[in-house]
C-alpha cells in the first residue's frame, strides 16, 4: 500500500463496498445460525428461558450410545480415508506417469463421471451391488466361493466401501492436479544424478504432491465425519454415527438442544481438521 | 519407468475405473428391468419404469423445484462471490488474508451443521421451513467455491483494460459492468455451473429446511422408504442424464466463448 498515492486512500472504502455484501450474507446466514445453534445447545429442551447450562454436553459425553456414535464416526473416517488415500495416490500417479498425455484428461473425466449421478441415488445403487441378493453376492454364490451371502450391507464394511468409492474420485482429482504440475525435468534430473526410483519418489515427487494430498484428505475428512446419507442407507441400524444421532434427536426424539450440542462437537472436529491441514493447504496455493 | 511398470500401472487404472463405474452401471442397467426388483438376474430391457417416473407428479414437481432452487442459489452465490473477489483482487484492502479466510470457512463446516444452524435460527425468528430457506442454505455452501474460483481467474492484465476504460472516462460501475464482467465471463459461468450442480445434488440442507415442497434428492430419499425399486433406478438415470447435459452445455459454452 503506497501511502503517498491518494488513489489508494480513496480505494480502501470502495474495496470494502464490494466485499461487504458477501461478508454480510455470511454473517447473517452462516455465523448467526451457528451462534443460534450453540446458544440453543446451552439450554435444556423446553427450558429456553432458563439459565445457561452444559447439561447437554454432559449428557453427550456420558451417554454410552452417543459417545459410541462419535467414536464410530471417527473410526469410520480414519479407516475410509486411510484406505482411499494410497489407492487414490496410486491412481493419480498411474494416470500422470503411465497414461499418454492426450488420454489423461479423458481418463480423469471417466474417473469423476459418477459425480453427476445424484449422491443419494448413487448410495442407493450400492445396495444393488452389495445387498444379500445383489450383484457381488450373486456372482460369488454362482462361482461357489461362498454359500451364504456376505454381510456387505448393514455393516461397517459396506459403509467403508461406499466412502472409499466416493473419496477415490475426490482424492484422485486433488492429487492429480499436484502431480501433473511437477516438471518432468525435475524427475529426470534426479534420475540422471543416480537416484533410484524409490528415492526419486520419496524425495522429489512425494514432497511436491503434498498440497494435493492435504487438500484431498481435508475434503474427505469433512465429508466422512458429517455424512448422514451413506451410514443411514448402507449402514442401516448397525453403524450408528454422529450425524445419525444428530438427525435422530432432531427428528423422532425432538430434542433440538442435544442435537445442537452434538453438532457443535462435530463442527469443532471439522475445524480441527482444517487447522491441522492448513499449513499444507496454504503451501498449495503459492 | 520400465515397460512392465507402465503396463501394471495401466492395468491398475483400468481396475479403478471399473470399480468407480460399478454403481453407475447397475443403476442404469436395472432401470431397464422388467420385474419389480432391481436385482439380478436382469430381465429386460423394458421402458416401463421410465414411463412411471415421467408420469409421477411428485417427481416432476420436485424436478422443477430443484431447477428453480439451483438457479436462484447459484445466481446469489455467483454475484456475491464475484463482487467479493473483485473487491479483494482490485483494491488494497487491509485484512485481505483475513477476508479470504472468512470467505472460505463455510467450506470446512459440514452441510448438516449449516442446515441445522439455519433451521434453529429461522425457527427462532418464527420463519417456517421453505424453499427460500433452502436457497439461502445452498448459497452459503457454494459461496466459498464461486469466490475462490473467480478470484483465481482474476488476471493482472484485466487491470490495464479497466484502467484504460477509466481513462476514457468510464465510471467505476461502467468499468465493472462493461469491461471486467465480460472479461471474467468464462470464470463467472464456470462458477455458476459448479454452484448449480452442487445445489442440484444437495440433500441434507434441503431435507432439514423443507416440509411440503421438496427438491429432487429429498423426493428420492422419501421414495427410498418403500425399498428397492427400478423406479428409483429410472429416476436416478434421468437425473444423471440431465446433469451430464447441463455440464456438457457449460463446457461447450465456455469453449465457444474462449474461442471467440
Amino acid at each position: 500500500m503506497g501511502a503517498a498515492r491518494p488513489r489508494a486512500i480513496v480505494q480502501v472504502p470502495q474495496g470494502w463496498g464490494y466485499v461487504a455484501p458477501a461478508l454480510g450474507f455470511l454473517a447473517l446466514f452462516f455465523v448467526a445460525p451457528l451462534i443460534a445453534m450453540v446458544w440453543r445447545s446451552l439450554h435444556l429442551k423446553g427450558a429456553e428461558n432458563a439459565g445457561l447450562t452444559f447439561d447437554n454436553y454432559e449428557r453427550f459425553f456420558t451417554d454410552a450410545s452417543l459417545w459410541g456414535a462419535l467414536s464410530n464416526s471417527l473410526e469410520l473416517t480414519v479407516v475410509s480415508v486411510a484406505i482411499a488415500l494410497p489407492l487414490s495416490y496410486a491412481m493419480a500417479a498411474s494416470i500422470v506417469f503411465a497414461v499418454p498425455r492426450r488420454l489423461q484428461v479423458i481418463i480423469l473425466l471417466l474417473t469423476i463421471l459418477p459425480f453427476w449421478t445424484s449422491y443419494v441415488v448413487r448410495t442407493y445403487a450400492w445396495l444393488i451391488v452389495l445387498g444379500d441378493r445383489g450383484l457381488v453376492n450373486t456372482v460369488l454364490i454362482a462361482l461357489g466361493l461362498t454359500d451364504e451371502p456376505l454381510a456387505l450391507v448393514n455393516s461397517r464394511t459396506g459403509v467403508v466401501i461406499v466412502f472409499v468409492h466416493y473419496f477415490l474420485m475426490i482424492m484422485t482429482l486433488a492429487i492429480y492436479v499436484s502431480l501433473s504440475r511437477i516438471p518432468a525435468n525435475l524427475i529426470k534430473a534426479a534420475a540422471d544424478l543416480g537416484a533410484p526410483v524409490w528415492r526419486v519418489f520419496l524425495e522429489v515427487v512425494l514432497p511436491l504432491s503434498a498440497p494435493g494430498v492435504a487438500t484431498g484428505v481435508f475434503l474427505t475428512v469433512v465429508l466422512a465425519v458429517g455424512d448422514y446419507v451413506t451410514p443411514q442407507i448402507i449402514g442401516g441400524g448397525r453403524e450408528f454415527t454422529l450425524p445419525q444421532a444428530i438427525m435422530l434427536y432432531l427428528g423422532r426424539l425432538a430434542d433440538t438442544p442435544l442435537a445442537a450440542a452434538m453438532s457443535f462437537v462435530l463442527t469443532l472436529i471439522a475445524l480441527g481438521a482444517v487447522l491441522a491441514f492448513s499449513p499444507w493447504l496454504k503451501a498449495g496455493r503459492s | 519407468m520400465t515397460q512392465v511398470m507402465r503396463r501394471v500401472a495401466q492395468g491398475y487404472v483400468a481396475i479403478v475405473v471399473g470399480f468407480i463405474f460399478l454403481p453407475v452401471a447397475v443403476l442404469v442397467l436395472f432401470s431397464f428391468q422388467a420385474g419389480r426388483l432391481p436385482l439380478p438376474p436382469f430381465n429386460g430391457p423394458s421402458l416401463h419404469w421410465y414411463g412411471a417416473v415421467l408420469s409421477d407428479r411428485g417427481m416432476m414437481t420436485a424436478l422443477a423445484t430443484s431447477l428453480v432452487v439451483g438457479a436462484m442459489a447459484s445466481a446469489v452465490a455467483t454475484v456475491l462471490g464475484f463482487l467479493a473477489a473483485y473487491g479483494v483482487a482490485r483494491h488494497s484492502i487491509a485484512w485481505r488474508g483475513g477476508i479470504e479466510f472468512a470467505m472460505l470457512v463455510p467450506a470446512s463446516v459440514s452441510y448438516l451443521i449449516v442446515g441445522l444452524g439455519l433451521s434453529v435460527f429461522l425457527n427462532g425468528l418464527g420463519i417456517r421451513p421453505s424453499l427460500a430457506a433452502v436457497t439461502i442454505g445452498h448459497a452459503v455452501v457454494t459461496l466459498p467455491i464461486t469466490f475462490s474460483l473467480i478470484l483465481s481467474q482474476m488476471e493482472p492484465a484485466h487491470v490495464q483494460a479497466e484502467n484504460a476504460a477509466r481513462d476514457l472516462s468510464a465510471s467505476d460501475l461502467e468499468a465493472l459492468l462493461l469491461v471486467t464482467v465480460p472479461l471474467m465471463m468464462p470464470a463467472i459461468l464456470a462458477a455458476f455451473g459448479i454452484a448449480f450442480s452442487l445445489s442440484w445434488d444437495e440433500f441434507i440442507i434441503a431435507f432439514l429446511l423443507t416440509r411440503f415442497e421438496v427438491t429432487l434428492p429429498v423426493e428420492i430419499w422419501t421414495s427410498l422408504r418403500s425399498g428397492l425399486s427400478p423406479f428409483i433406478n429410472a429416476a436416478g438415470t434421468l437425473i444423471f442424464l440431465i446433469s451430464l447435459v447441463i455440464f456438457l452445455a457449460f463446457v461447450f459454452g465456455l469453449r465457444r466463448r474462449a474461442r471467440s
